[in-house]
């Protein structure tokens, strides 16, 4: 039913109205393999804004954990998690938007963060703070940042 | 300084940009040419279900710079800290005209000391840091206001102290009364805190030797606490660490010398044993 008004909202907006609803994070469906089909915002991805969010220290810090060739620019990529070089040819746009919404739906007991969740957490704090939050956690990026990453993470692909 | 004991290898792989360091280094530690360090040690046996094949003191995750620093004391900003522990030593404090010298006489009454804390105290039925322990001589042997627990005092002392059993192996005890918070630090070692949902295993166990953005993660050892830190200029204790790690992972943290706290230390201490105490050390 849910799933409904959001397919019909992204029919609307596709034929170009602006106004779309966003999903919140605790109503995003996830595939059995942890993949989400449906858009967060119904807006189409910025990968420009994408390539900043995963940059950036103070937002989705990406390449704390990940080298990204494409990301070069800006210094210290770390080595946790896989190279995202090319990872736009390894999955599509669903399953991109299901591990950075949540990893732990495509990888179970990943060290990756979700980022689009928020509850279920221990002790969680008010950011970086160390203190008790001051009421509802907000997830670590917003849905239209999602959708920018996924955006820019489907620009990487191995050219051949 | 001394670069002796930098390797040719790691010096070409400094060198070189782009290399990303690649796990711990195989220097060797010695302190003014004559103090051997336990830098590297068998797993001790109540780690034998993890991966890892050996403990590791964090010195081998630094560059050989920093390194360097630790190698002789004249080097070693920590020192510094030292000297000012030692005048508070002697320095007679609180209602019953006491300084710690007045029970303990020379600092060398300290050594073996570090070694074996945290510990089960009997007649207070708790495990006690080393902190614990010296707020209690401050409160009931001198009658004075104790320390701020991760104050620059406390760090001082602590210094003063460690520096007595510096290259003994850390020998703290895990069984009999101890166990039952062993275990409590245990379980709070391998639980995923924050909202970025990370344990010190994932961080210390599972990635040491792996680059998490410009900081190059060791086993998060404590054998060579206190410790000077480039990165904020003065002494760190054990519990001030924690709780940067633990507000790291987006988390509301615990207390300095909150019992969460102290068993955690006791379970950290233990995945140390083996290797030297090596307080005051230098990291970055
Ligand atoms: C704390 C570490 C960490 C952070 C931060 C992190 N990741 Fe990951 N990521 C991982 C790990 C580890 C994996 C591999 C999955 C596994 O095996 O657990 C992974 C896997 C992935 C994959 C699949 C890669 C492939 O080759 O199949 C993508 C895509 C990805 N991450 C994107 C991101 C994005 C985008 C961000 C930031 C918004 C991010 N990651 C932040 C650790 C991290
Ligand atoms: C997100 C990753 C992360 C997590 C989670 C984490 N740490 Fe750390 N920790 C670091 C980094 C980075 C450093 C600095 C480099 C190093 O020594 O590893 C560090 C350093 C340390 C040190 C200093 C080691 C030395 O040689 O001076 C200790 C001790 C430590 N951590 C303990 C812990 C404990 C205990 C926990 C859990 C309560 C924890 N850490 C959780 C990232 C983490």
């Amino acid at each position: 039913m849910k799933l409904s008004t959001t397919i019909l909202a992204a029919a609307v907006l596709a034929a170009g109205s602006a106004a779309a609803d966003t999903i919140a994070p605790g109503e995003v469906q996830y595939g059995e393999y942890g993949a989400v089909e449906e858009s967060l915002t119904g807006k189409p991805g910025d990968p420009e804004n994408g390539a900043k969010v995963m940059k950036t220290k103070s937002i989705g810090n990406c390449i704390s954990c990940h080298k990204v060739s494409a990301l070069d620019d800006a210094p210290f990529h770390g080595e946790i998690g896989p190279p995202l070089d090319g990872v736009g040819d390894r999955w599509n746009e669903a399953e991109l938007r299901g591990i950075v919404a949540n990893a732990k739906k495509t990888y179970p007991g990943t060290m990756m963060p979700a980022y689009y969740k928020v509850e279920g957490f221990v002790r969680p704090g008010k950011a970086y703070t160390g203190k008790a939050p001051d009421g509802e956690l907000d997830p670590l990026l917003t849905a239209q940042q999602i959708e920018d990453v996924v955006a820019f993470l489907m620009t990487l692909k191995y050219d051949e | 300084m001394r670069f002796k004991a930098m390797t040719a290898v790691a010096a070409l792989m400094l060198a070189v940009p782009g290399v990303v360091s690649a796990g711990p280094d195989d220097d060797k530690l010695v302190i003014n040419g004559e103090i051997e360090m336990t830098t590297k040690a068998p797993v001790p046996e109540h780690m034998e279900d993890t991966n890892m094949d050996q403990i590791m003191s964090g010195w081998h995750f630094r560059s050989d710079e920093t390194q360097a620093l630790e190698m002789d004391d004249f080097d070693n900003p920590g020192m510094i800290f030292v000297d000012a522990g030692m005048e508070q030593w002697n320095t007679v404090e609180g209602s019953e005209g006491n300084s710690c010298a007045s029970c303990h006489e020379d600092p060398s009454s300290m050594k073996g000391v570090r070694a074996v804390y945290p510990k089960w105290d009997a007649d207070a039925e708790e495990v006690q840091t080393l902190a614990m322990q010296i707020n209690d001589c401050r409160e009931n042997n001198m009658g004075a206001e104790p320390y701020g627990y991760t104050s620059g005092q406390m760090a001082n002392m602590e210094a003063l102290i460690s520096l007595q059993s510096r290259g003994m192996p850390v020998d703290v005890a895990i069984d009999g009364p101890a166990r039952e918070t062993w275990e409590q630090g245990k379980e709070l070692y391998y639980t995923r805190t924050g909202q970025l949902e990370l344990s010190c295993a994932n961080c210390h166990e599972d990635s040491y030797g792996m680059m998490i953005r410009a900081d190059h993660l060791s086993q998060g050892q404590i054998n060579g606490f206190p410790t000077y830190r480039l990165k904020n200029a003065r002494l760190n204790t054990v519990h001030g660490r924690f709780k940067g790690c633990v507000r790291d992972t987006r988390a509301e943290t615990y207390a300095p010398g909150s019992p969460e706290f102290v068993a955690l230390e006791l379970y950290v201490a233990s995945r140390g044993n083996g290797l030297s105490v090596e307080g005051p050390s230098v990291r970055n």
